[in-house]
């Protein structure tokens, strides 16, 4: 094979590769986010198992939980999957300044989640050791909010890759994965706000 | 992508370019090419059989006698516990991630894995787990000694106090081996759904590659199951939550729920694979196509779909409710029909064929025919009222080590030898192959097969110290265990021997048809010159039709 050849063949199979390379890594993302919801599932499968099954689930002194502030709390989370979604099309207009306006809003009102989710922990009256009900609370509300935190940071990251110029002009996988992920938290939250808060 | 020089392409083979295919260098480095990982995932993954080898050998030295006097109790039970955990998550699993990170790219005509860079970061985790899992050696109390399984109440006992014990770095190390589990899993996917060359269609797949995806999917959803009841036994163990432990109000038999859900699958991750190196194998050496292709493929999936839901019949004695048994033990009994399927279509690949009976098909019909008797046991343990009666004794030991060494080490070593000469471009020495097989053949009858009888006599399994009753039957099995510790030497010398002065292989000498078999031994960087046209089904054996339709353009120097 002469080397001309070669090098056509290279600039040819590359130029096919970028192209599917978009393709590949949302599918392979789906893939991750299918199967990390898994893990989700079990903890409200076990959730269940404990409330339904446990004696004495409540511990002493704990009437429920207060559903006023986090109800305030979900309506900024699920309203942010919104407003990454119009970042998204901003970045698809290539309009970058507002893409980075609406990306910010949306860091902005995950942060709010975090801090309100971070105050609601200061004021509950009970522990990770108060019992079944205090550990299942505890770790379905803090794996829930790590996986907001790494949304955040992801977010975050996007932001300010978008002021290297011509970044997003290639491919824009970076923020569709950002976005999904952040709907799925959203969506993880909804339920998760329905077996802890809604089911007293 | 691996970004290779244009130049190297066309480069001289004998002045080795960083990540040439005869320079060993780049098995020492962070390489993305999915050949160089698939042998670091194998080499690997060796060591810690051995490892793990030699702690089944201080448990069959320990048991040669009825009293407990080669070694503590306590040590005792670290080794039946490394022993089982270093098998699986250091061995079985990366050695098999490893033959199909090699094969699959090549399989369906890739150039690499989908995310080469993710494949090597996964890599990378295995050395850490192996680390992690024997550093635990070193902090006091020792090792974990709680089983594979890991069950509370017992895992959560923590006599030395301390924080980092070996039930601690034993949970740090299967997470980790998830998180790598789970970006291979991922990986694979998606190059098998995006990466197939042009005309290969899924029913142009070679089973093998049916057999990785079905695997995969499962580590996919069942995985995570296990890691979700690892961070509750972590922080139940670090912090003090109580979700598994019953004096305050936890429920162990969940973490049984979420262990089972994937460790029961986990079998199949381990078996599938295996099936599709059966099926590999046994039509290339009995020159026949593969009885059935498409039943075969699609009963990978079926048993994806099935192992999903058979997890509670390891828990038959764990207070589970009769309906819930009865339920489950109707589940498990209708795997047999998919795996069924797959027994008798490669009795009848090789029924009436031309047989030749090298190594790697040696390991193969022996893998086979140690798979029936295993399927035999384990349809008695899959009914209740036999395993109420030998649960927790070594006739689930002799069951599982039919499946695990009888059936998947004779499928690896099967899938070594067959693809031996196109990783290294050279050929293995058959005498010592054979002498290899009839070895493993005979150590692993002698060591598994007793097991049998001495568990349904009530041998309990986990103890150091037995009834002498017991001690015919053990000492057989300890000759056989020492017998297969003394197999792995011929294997060992002759791989490293003939890797490094073999007979150079051609690019396909057992005259198989697959698409890694058209390109050369051991295949260059990014494999295909040009992608390949596939036209035909797999196995065309006896039937003289062409596999693709640009053999010329494969590769550099055809044939
Ligand atoms: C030389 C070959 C082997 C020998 C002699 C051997 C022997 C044994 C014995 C005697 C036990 C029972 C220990 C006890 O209950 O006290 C055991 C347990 C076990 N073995 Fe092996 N084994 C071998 C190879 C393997 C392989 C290749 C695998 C997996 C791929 C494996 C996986 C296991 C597992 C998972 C356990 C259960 C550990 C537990 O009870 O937690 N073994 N082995």
């Amino acid at each position: 094979m002469t080397s001309e050849s070669a090098i056509a063949n290279q600039v040819e199979s590359k130029i096919v590769e970028e192209h599917n390379e978009e393709a590949n890594s949302k599918f392979g993302f789906w893939v991750f986010l299918l199967s990390e919801s898994v893990i989700f599932l079990s903890f409200f499968a076990g959730y269940i198992v404990y409330k339904t099954t446990s004696t004495d689930w409540l511990p002493a002194g704990v009437e429920g939980l207060d559903t006023h502030d986090p109800a305030i709390n979900t309506v900024v989370l699920i309203s942010s999957s919104f407003v990454i979604y119009v970042a998204e099309r901003f970045l698809h207009d290539k309009k970058l300044w507002g893409f980075r306006f609406f990306l910010l809003a949306t860091m902005l009102m995950g942060s709010y989640f975090l801090y309100g989710q971070a105050v609601e922990w200061q004021g509950l009256e009970f522990g990770l050791t108060s019992g079944l009900y205090g550990a299942t609370f505890y770790l379905l509300t803090g794996f829930h909010g790590l996986h907001v935190m790494t949304g955040v940071l992801l977010q975050t990251i996007m932001f300010l890759r978008s002021f290297i110029p011509g970044n997003y002009d290639k491919s824009s996988f970076g923020i569709i994965a950002t976005s999904l992920f952040w709907h799925f938290v959203d969506v993880i939250w909804i339920i998760l706000y329905g077996l802890i808060y809604v089911w007293q | 992508m691996a970004n290779i020089p244009v130049e190297a392409l066309s480069g001289n083979r004998a002045q080795p370019y960083p990540g040439a295919p005869d320079n060993w260098k780049r098995f020492f480095s962070f390489s993305t090419d999915h050949k160089v990982i698939g042998i670091q995932y194998i080499v690997t993954s060796f060591v810690f059989f051995l490892v793990g080898g030699l702690f089944a050998m201080i448990i069959r030295g320990e048991l040669i006698t009825p009293e407990a006097n080669l070694v503590d109790r306590t040590l005792y039970n670290a080794m039946f516990t490394m022993h089982g955990s270093v098998m699986l998550f250091l061995w079985s699993f990366p050695v098999l991630v490893g033959l199909a990170n090699y094969l699959v790219p090549l399989m369906i005509g890739a150039r690499d894995m989908a995310f080469p860079r993710l494949n090597a970061a996964a890599f990378w985790m295995v050395p850490v787990v192996g680390i992690l899992m024997m550093s635990s050696f070193f902090v006091p109390g020792g090792p974990s000694q709680s089983g594979w399984w890991a069950y509370p109440p017992v895992s959560l006992q923590n006599p030395t106090g301390t924080l980092i014990n070996g039930q601690v770095l034993w949970l740090l190390a299967v997470a980790i081996s998830g998180v790598s589990s789970i970006m291979g899993a991922v990986n694979f996917v998606s190059t098998i759904f995006k990466l197939r060359a042009p005309g290969m269609t899924f029913f142009k797949m070679p089973v093998f590659v049916w057999t990785v995806l079905a695997a995969q999917i499962i580590q996919l959803f069942g995985l995570p199951a296990l890691t979700a009841g690892a961070v509750m036994l972590l922080l139940d163990i670090t912090t003090g939550t109580s979700f598994f432990r019953p004096e305050s109000g936890g429920n162990p038999v969940l973490y049984q729920h979420f262990f089972w859900f994937y460790s029961h699958p986990a079998v199949y991750v381990l078996a599938l694979p295996v099936f599709g190196v059966f099926s590999e194998i046994l039509p290339v050496y009995a020159r026949k196509p593969l009885f059935g292709y498409r039943v075969v493929a699609v009963s990978s999936l079926i048993i994806t779909g099935l192992s999903a839901i058979v997890w509670v019949h390891h828990m038959y004695a764990s207070g589970t409710p009769g309906w819930m048994r009865m339920l489950f033990m109707f589940t498990t009994m209708s795997i047999s029909v998919p795996t069924g399927i797959k027994i008798f279509a490669w009795t009848a690949t090789i029924f009436g064929g031309k047989l030749r009976l090298d190594t790697p098909m040696l390991f193969a019909l022996a893998g086979v025919v140690n798979f029936v008797f295993a399927g035999i046991t384990g349809i008695m343990l899959g009914s209740v009222p036999v395993d109420i009666h030998v649960n927790n004794t070594y006739f689930v030991v002799g069951h599982f080590h039919y499946v695990v060494y009888g059936t998947i080490v004779f499928g690896i070593y099967a899938a070594i030898y067959h693809w031996f000469p196109k990783m290294t471009g050279r050929m293995y020495y058959e005498g010592l192959g054979k002498v290899h097989f009839w070895l493993t053949w005979i150590g692993t009858t002698l060591n598994f097969l007793p097991m049998h009888p001495v568990g349904l006599m009530g041998m309990p399994r986990r103890v150091a110290s037995y009834d002498p009753e017991f001690a015919f039957w053990n000492v057989l099995a300890s000759l056989g265990g020492f017998l297969l510790g003394l197999s792995t030497l011929p294997f060992i010398l002759n791989m490293v021997s003939s890797w490094i002065q073999g007979e150079q292989a051609s690019h396909n000498p057992w005259r198989a048809i697959g698409l890694e078999w058209l390109i050369a031994s051991p295949p260059p960087v990014e494999n295909f010159e040009q992608l390949p046209i596939v036209v035909s089904e797999p196995y065309g054996y006896g039937k003289d039709e062409p596999l693709v339709s640009n053999l010329a353009e494969l590769s550099e120097s055809p044939e």
